[in-house]
């Protein structure tokens, strides 16, 4: 079976240890999370948590029945296919010097979104899905790059599922 | 307006909670002021993994919610074992740790412990009580949470300042709405399952522990009976369909009976109810049962197809599954009379005869022979504990249970330790009844302190002790594994059990030689009060048959090699 990289959506209440419960449930049994993000919804006792993890539809299954399991959990979703828009944010701080004349070049071809500059740094701000982000980071990477902090993908489905 | 304490005793009282096993400390003590004023019973124990594991067995006993009440720091951590015992069995426990103060917690307080982290793992939910005003709600949902669907310990933290806090009693009355498990509809599913019923002509019923706390023994019973269906047990299915019934094959597994191993492995259908295909019944899961379909009744999806793939998966209460296979199979032709599983009854039959059961007599006491007295004895109708190991193996074997819930035992965890305390809390639900804790001489001393819990309270609990000087099944591994390099096992340094039990105000009772052991258990039996008898038996007797790990469970160890007798 396919091993691959899987989001997944779920909806829980707004309580202290849900996140730490969350964690220990993928620590305990062995699976990984690669990436994780968590807010509020429109429902402030209800909090969305999207996170990202590797493996085959027989784990991602086995996650599915362990998150269902757990009393503060309300819904689950696999939001990895086409069905879903999948965003990350990424926040990259670059040191002006000798590339600089290119680092511009490249920050106008890619129409990056400049939130910050100084005489020595300047922090680009830039969207995309995984690749979109991970392209950036290599193309700024000779170009003076410092710094980064990437979010972890957040997703949403293109449609309701009336379940 | 209720004081926390308060609360928390009306809420116990709606939940028909007659009994506490607890120990005081400093942040229970409003809890235990309160106490007082209430009809309810506590049993103090000796050590707080005593009170843990009564509730426990109380719990396995009658199918009631066991109650624990602890005080914080090193009280509530001394429950942990116990915490993550109820969980690998599934037992519905309610653990009331006392916490300190509020806005203390964090500090590193005297006798503070993170005990809803540590026990996030090993508990069905927890809590943390941070206003008096949740508390009632609170323990509603724990004991809903503990009891509902497959079910679990959980545990609730009291913070010392919440308990004595003041609530209005309107904070109890609102309703409390959860969100209903899914129900989701078994009769396609049951069709399906039916419908291979049917065809198959080497059948086999596996009950574990689910058959048990779903009640279903009855439905079980009168399931495998029209469609003349044999049944095997895991460990904690045993006492889910009658030991002296025919059909019945014994437990399976590890150190199942050989009649019970070829059988799973020679069936064509294995239909599983309430099991979770622990590695102590599978051993090789590439082997388990490769000739069968398979149908895996369970309350809970994760077992669903978590370690064996289901042909046909029934999520759901077994009760209802069971009740509804019964009723269309009664009026289905084809098992009147029982002519479709004749033969495979016979085959097995056979095996029955080649390999039963069996031990070599010898001069010194054999512990099978001990277990074997003990069920005439007792006509099969004792609750009987165990500890865990070569103890807790024999009684599996030689003991047949007719009744549900008389077999109580650490599945899952295997804790030692764990029978005195759970004979204690069975004996407490069933003061009339004859409750008998078999132990190891290794595993008695793990929570012997509980000794002095049944004398005060003159729970007549019976303790028999298979004294062989080692850490038997631990030392059985050495001897078959490790060329007998008894490391640490060696178990010589032990108290005289009789002068112990003397010196707790219990019976004390010894036999050395296979003549004593009836007059022993007699004598034993018959006194008032907790007995401890001392069965000095050969010391490296080993458990048989025994499925090596990784083997399949066609290959059976039988015996010790020749050379070795």
């Amino acid at each position: 079976m396919e091993i691959r990289e899987n989001t997944i959506s779920i909806l829980v209440n707004n309580k202290p240890d849900v996140m730490a419960r969350i964690a220990g449930t993928f620590s305990g049994r062995g699976f990984n999370i690669e990436t994780i993000s968590v807010n509020v919804t429109e429902d402030p006792k209800v909090s969305k948590i999207v996170l990202t993890t590797w493996g085959n539809q027989d784990t991602i299954n086995k996650i599915e029945k362990q998150l269902n399991r757990m009393v503060d959990v309300l819904q689950v979703d696999d939001l990895t296919g086409k069905d879903s828009i999948r965003r990350e944010l990424a926040l990259i701080r670059v040191k002006k010097g000798e590339q600089t004349k290119e680092l511009l070049q490249a920050i106008d071809t890619h129409r990056w979104n400049i939130v910050s500059s100084d005489d020595d740094y300047c922090v680009l701000e830039i969207p995309g899905d995984k690749g979109i982000i991970e392209e950036a980071l290599a193309t700024l990477k000779p170009l003076g790059m410092d710094d980064f902090t990437r979010t972890g993908t957040i997703a949403l489905a293109r449609r309701t599922n009336n379940k | 307006m209720l004081t926390g304490s308060q609360v928390l005793f009306k809420m116990l009282e709606e939940e028909n909670v007659d009994t506490i096993f607890g120990y005081p400390g400093g942040a229970v003590l409003d809890i235990y002021h309160e106490m007082a004023r209430h009809d309810i019973k506590h049993i103090l124990v000796r050590h707080e993994q005593g009170a843990i594991h009564a509730a426990d067995g109380y719990a396995r006993a009658s199918g009631k919610v066991g109650v624990c009440l602890v005080t914080s720091g090193p009280g509530a951590t001394n429950t942990v074992t116990g915490i993550a015992n109820a969980y690998m069995d599934s037992i519905p426990v309610v653990v009331l740790t006392g916490q300190v103060p509020t806005a203390m917690i964090g500090n590193d307080a005297f006798q503070e412990a993170d005990i809803t982290g540590i026990t996030r793992p090993c508990t069905k939910h927890n809590f943390l009580v941070r206003h008096v005003d949740e508390l009632g709600r609170t323990i509603k949902e724990a004991f809903h949470i503990a009891r509902s669907g497959r079910p679990g310990p959980v545990l609730i933290d009291l913070p010392k300042d919440v308990i004595q806090a003041v609530t209005d009693e309107a904070t109890l009355s609102y309703p409390l709405s959860f969100a209903e498990d899914v129900v989701e509809p078994i009769e396609e599913r049951c069709a399906e399952a039916l419908a291979l019923i049917r065809q198959a002509k080497r059948p086999l019923i596996l009950a574990g522990g689910g058959v048990l706390l779903g009640r279903a023994w009855g439905e079980l019973e009168a399931f495998a009976k029209t469609i003349n269906c044999p049944v095997t047990a895991s460990l904690m299915g045993i006492g889910a369909f009658p030991g002296t019934e025919p059909l019945w094959l014994g437990m399976l597994g590890m150190h199942g009976t050989y009649y019970a191993n070829m059988a799973i492995s020679a069936c064509d259908l294995l239909i599983a109810i309430g099991v979770r295909f622990d590695d102590r019944v599978t051993s090789k899961v590439d082997a388990f049962a490769s000739r069968a379909k398979i149908i895996h009744v369970d309350i809970d999806p994760v077992s669903i197809d978590k370690i064996i793939k289901a042909d046909v998966s029934i999520v759901g209460d077994c009760k209802p599954v069971l009740q509804l296979l019964s009723q269309w199979a009664t009026n289905d032709r084809t098992f009147t009379g029982g002519e479709q599983t004749k033969a495979w009854l016979a085959e097995i039959a056979d095996w029955k005869a080649k390999v039963p059961l069996s031990y070599c007599r010898g001069e010194r006491i054999k512990p099978q022979y001990v277990i074997e007295k003990l069920y005439e004895l007792t006509k099969g109708e004792a609750i009987i504990t165990t500890e865990v190991g070569q103890n807790q193996m024999w009684t599996a074997q030689f003991y047949r249970f007719d009744k549900p819930n008389h077999f109580i035992s650490s599945g899952g965890l295997g804790t030692m330790g764990f029978g005195l305390p759970a004979a204690i809390g069975a004996q407490v639900a069933f003061p009339d009844q004859l409750v008998v804790d078999i132990a190891g001489d290794g595993s008695i001393q793990m929570n012997i302190q509980e000794m002095a819990t049944a004398v005060q309270y003159n729970l007549p609990v019976k303790i028999i002790v298979l004294n062989n000087g080692f850490l038997g099944m631990v030392r059985q591994w050495q001897e078959m594994f490790y060329g007998k390099n008894y490391s640490q096992t060696n178990m010589h340094y032990a108290p005289d059990f009789v002068k112990l039990a003397e010196a707790y105000g219990a019976k004390g009772l010894r036999a050395t030689t296979p003549g004593e052991v009836v007059r022993i258990l007699q004598e034993g039996l018959a006194a008032p009060g907790p007995v401890m008898m001392d069965f000095q038996i050969e010391p490296e007797e080993c458990v048989y048959p025994m499925v090596k790990p990784g083997m399949p469970l066609t290959e059976m160890a039988l015996g010790k090699p020749a050379a070795a007798q």
